[in-house]
């Protein structure tokens, strides 16, 4: 009976009494999500446009923040570095593209999949290799990103917004509007809508699979580094972060793997979800929910419609 | 020229649907269960079995239990660590439970329980498929390792949240615990992991194994030819736990003789599923292959540096092998999908034309 | 079998219009089916009688390949039910309808391109597997005795089909018209009383076509097989079939033996250019 109580009742009498934490916690969940979104974001252009689940994106997300510090360490300016990391991750992209990517052009999905497994490692493996394993901090204020926080009073209380999180929140829209309008309305979005349909068809009207690919992942690669950035810039980059990646999977079963506003809600979603969770009805289950609760939640979502919030119906033909 | 067919008829189906057709890979299998059960024991150093058969074998095992979900039935996992983890703590707390029951019923017990996680976890398998399933699997993994440490009772609320094994015996000779010698031990998970293995095998071929396998290639067409999903793919996934559960009580109670949840991460259903994919799926020879490969690797890798007389850290030489690994993963991926095992099946095929290089069979 | 029935069967296809007593195996009731929007199959009643081979014909998009689908029980109509060996049901699940004793072929090819020839025609016999997993495990004894027995079935199953050298071969590098036979072996594994095949001559040259036919008739005169088959070659329909049901447009247009069938006004409008 308690136990009833504690789990239907409680947590919503502590939202409601305390309304400004309810604000607080909404807002850091809205901030965790605004990132998973990105990583998710990152998934869904290769996806859409190659079909290939990258695994990898997660460590690409690593990889690119780790590098970016790195070469900054080694002495370059702070924009120079930022230059010199979209360098590399183009230079990742076109090797990946004729290294793996080429060869593996008529496989099974889940073999491309593997291969982006398989990618992952090397990308850890190297990064940690050139750059150290250790944790590195975010060079924040030589991107000329903001710093400190404001208060807000309401209800009574007072919410702490971090500038650097609503700098986020308002490079992450910029991003998804600038990524929309580029599908739409240019040349080369719009042969990536066509890869993204039918390779051969694609093929057949001139469209180089390959270039498109190359793009794909280099754009995907950008979207990986802002994310590296605005990840780093709260806590530290480290090597041991790729597991927070893979909570962008979760993201993509609530949003679909080819949809662009599925990542966003899925994202958020996931990310106040989970900060509700743990922080309401976590201390009943001892703490330290949110290592599986994105996950269960995309379980049960999965149950219900299998295909995602924005997912395409999967409809089998015999 | 050794490795012929020729002048070895079939006379009936028995004959024909043995496991091992051919008198070769008979002689082949007689000599390696030989040198596996009598000459290591004999000539192995203590480190040779400790170090590199025992895991070896406990991963072998793990990984017919992947490969029986993921190569034979096609739902890809990517908990097999949890399962394997579930197998552990419920042999820990038979063991603790019922110390006077022998502890080889324990180890065969466990798996049961990782089974029955095996079929909750996946009953999405049901609607979900491929990718999909593979995520819902993460869901299985991060919640049962959660459950690993949040609840004490597992590990009988000892402080440091790990589990010691205690010493057993079998027929007087100590096989788990501080007692226990490398040689014992390493014969007692050879015994279990050889019966289990034909087993599999035995199930493999049958009616279960081809249910297996119709649902992987078309699961349209193995329901409109009669076999209900609900059954095959619970049946796969409560096969492979099993078989996961048991390797991770042998990997506790006989090989590292203590753990903690970090034995059962994410990272080593990886290392699972790497073995899966070198070794081959739907191989069984691939299993030991692939766990060789991918426990014996890091090792060498380890090892040439210093034989080189080079100097280099160990968190260096991980480093090298992941990257090596990742590496021929890709490579395996692309040039032989299908693993090592295959790349053996060809090598058997140039084998049976040897020593001439352009005559067909 | 009778050889009384063998002659009438024989005599039924080079006469038609001789009336033959036959029960009825199957019965569709104005079944309805849309998918969304689209209506693919608007009330549609026809029956297969027990022994005959009945073809389904029509253009592209007529829904003969959902009409099988339905018979199936892969897809459920939204209206009418089907009546099979006098038991009537509108939604059965795939499984139920094999379990029934109804088999299929696809129109792209449904193999288990993983399995061999030899274990692609044994899953067809999975329902007829009974032994559990205790003597899956040890399998010497009752489950291999199992094996064995449904092995010979196979073997002679294979002996009709010709297919005795690819036996051991994994099916997705056999040849298109080798797998069509494939996939047909695979569903008279099954001991079916009612086959549905699915285009089983598309892509075939004129010889795979006259083996394929050949084996059609033999499957339906030696073994009992009652036939349904979706075919466009108009040759092959008008030798083969018992009788014909015309769609066009998810509707039934025109229902009877090949030759009334062809001088159907409609039918000719629809589909046939000129009669062979």
């Amino acid at each position: 009976m308690e136990l009833l109580q504690q789990i239907f009742v409680l947590p919503f009498v502590d939202m409601v009494s305390m309304p400004d934490f309810l604000i607080q916690v909404v807002w850091e969940g809205f901030v965790a999500g605004v990132l998973y979104a990105l990583i998710a974001l990152g998934f869904v252009l290769i996806y859409k446009a190659s079909g290939v689940f990258n695994f990898a994106q997660g460590i690409m997300v690593v990889f690119a923040a780790m590098a970016l510090v790195g070469i900054h360490d080694m002495g370059a300016p702070a924009w120079l570095a930022l230059l010199l990391t979209i360098a590399l991750m183009g230079l990742l992209a076109i090797t990946i593209e004729r290294v793996v990517l080429r060869k593996l052009v008529n496989q099974h999905e889940a073999i491309l999949l593997m291969a982006t497994i398989g990618l992952t490692l090397v990308l850890k493996g190297v990064g940690e290799l050139v750059f150290g394993g250790g944790t590195k901090s975010m060079i924040t204020e030589e991107l000329g990103l903001p710093t400190g926080s404001s208060d807000w009073e309401v209800f009574g209380g007072i919410v702490i917004f971090q500038h650097i999180d609503i700098a986020a929140a308002v490079i992450a829209i910029l991003m998804v509007a600038t990524l929309a309008v580029f599908f739409s309305k240019t040349r080369i979005g719009r042969a990536l809508r066509a890869v993204a349909d039918d390779h051969q068809a694609a093929l057949s009207v001139g469209i180089s699979l390959h270039q498109i690919w190359a793009i794909v992942w280099f754009a995907s690669g950008i979207v990986a580094l802002v994310t590296g950035i605005m990840w780093g810039a709260r806590s530290d980059v480290s090597f041991a972060l790729e597991i927070i990646a893979l909570k962008a999977l979760a993201v993509l079963i609530l949003g679909g793997f080819t949809s662009i506003p599925g990542a966003i809600i899925g994202g958020l979603m996931v990310g106040i979800g989970e900060k509700l969770f743990e922080v309401y009805w976590g201390p009943i289950f001892g703490g330290g929910t949110e290592a599986w609760f994105a996950y269960v939640l995309a379980l049960i979502f999965l149950l219900f419609r299998p295909q995602g919030l924005f997912g395409e119906r999967i409809i089998e033909r015999v | 020229m050794f490795y012929r067919e020729a002048g070895q008829y079939k006379t009936s189906y028995a004959a024909d649907q043995a496991l091992l057709p051919i008198l070769q890979d008979r002689i082949g299998l007689l000599m390696i269960l030989v040198a596996v059960f009598v000459l290591i024991p004999l000539i192995a150093t203590d480190f040779f079995l400790s170090a590199i058969m025992i895991p070896f074998l406990v991963f072998a095992l793990a990984a017919i239990g992947l490969n029986v979900l993921t190569g034979y039935a096609g739902q890809l996992s990517l908990g097999s660590g949890a399962f394997m983890g579930v197998g552990a703590y419920a042999c820990y707390k038979l063991t603790t439970l019922f110390p006077d029951v022998n502890i080889i019923v324990h180890i065969l017990l466990s798996g049961f329980f990782a089974a029955i996680a095996g079929m909750v976890f996946g009953l999405p398998s049901l609607r979900i498929k491929g990718l999909y399933l593979a995520i819902t699997t993460l869901a299985a993994q991060f919640f049962l390792e959660w459950c690993f440490i949040r609840i004490p009772w597992l590990y009988n609320f000892n402080d440091s949240g790990a589990i010691e094994v205690p010493g057993r015996k079998l027929l007087g000779i100590s096989i788990t615990g501080p007692l226990a010698t490398p040689t014992v031990r390493y014969l007692v998970i050879l015994t279990i992991v050889a019966v289990m293995t034909l087993l599999a095998a035995n199930v493999l071929r049958g009616r279960i194994g081809r249910s297996w396998m119709m649902i992987r290639d078309m699961d349209i067409a193995a329901e409109l030819m009669g076999i209900r999903p609900l059954y095959a793919k619970l049946s796969a996934f409560a096969f492979s736990s099993y078989y996961c559960g048991v390797a991770g009580a042998l990997l506790v109670f006989c090989w590292l003789g203590s753990a903690e949840v970090e034995a059962f991460d994410i990272n080593h259903s990886f290392l699972i599923l790497f073995m899966v994919i070198i070794g081959g799926m739907g191989s069984l020879l691939g299993c030991f292959l692939g766990a060789a490969f991918i426990w014996v690797l890091p090792i060498v890798i380890r090892a040439v540096p210093s034989a080189l007389g080079i100097d280099m850290l160990a968190a260096t030489t991980e480093h090298i092998s992941n990257i090596v690994i990742g590496i021929l993963i890709i490579f395996f991926l692309i040039v032989e999908p299908h693993g090592l095992a295959r790349l053996w099946q060809i090598a058997k095929e140039k084998l049976r034309t040897w020593p001439f290089p352009y005559a067909t069979t | 079998m009778t050889v009384a029935d063998a002659a009438v069967a024989d005599s039924d296809v080079a006469d038609a219009g001789t009336a033959v007593e036959r029960n009825e195996l199957l019965s569709v009731e104005n079944v309805s089916l849309s998918f969304g929007g689209v209506k693919a199959i608007t009330d549609i009643s026809f029956n297969i009688l027990e022994g005959e081979i009945r073809a389904i014909i029509g253009p592209n998009g007529a829904g003969k390949t959902s009409m099988l689908n339905v018979i199936n029980g892969f897809y459920h109509p939204q209206e009418g039910s089907i009546t099979f060996r006098g038991k009537k049901r509108r939604r059965m699940k795939p499984y139920q309808a094999a379990a029934s004793g109804i088999a299929r072929t696809f129109q792209n090819v449904a193999l288990f391109k993983g399995m061999s020839t030899l274990d692609n025609i044994m899953s067809g016999r999975s329902l007829k597997m009974k032994r559990g997993l205790f003597w899956q495990l040890l399998h010497v004894g009752p489950a291999r005795n199992e094996e064995i027995e449904h092995r010979q079935r196979v073997e002679e199953i294979i002996d009709f089909l010709e297919i005795a050298a690819i036996r051991k071969q994994p099916v997705g590098k056999l040849p298109y018209g080798l797998q069509k036979r494939v996939e047909l072996g695979r569903a008279m594994a099954m001991d079916p009383d009612l086959l549905l095949l699915d285009e089983p001559m598309a892509g075939m040259n004129l010889e795979e076509k006259e083996d394929m036919s050949r084996f059609i008739l033999d499957l339906n005169t030696e073994f009992g097989i009652t036939v349904a088959l979706i075919e466009h070659d108009m040759g092959v329909v008008m030798d083969l079939a018992d009788r014909v049901v015309v769609l066009d447009y998810g509707k039934k247009i025109a229902d009877g033996t090949p030759a009334e069938v062809q001088a159907n006004q409609d039918v000719i409008d629809a589909y046939l250019g000129v009669a062979r």
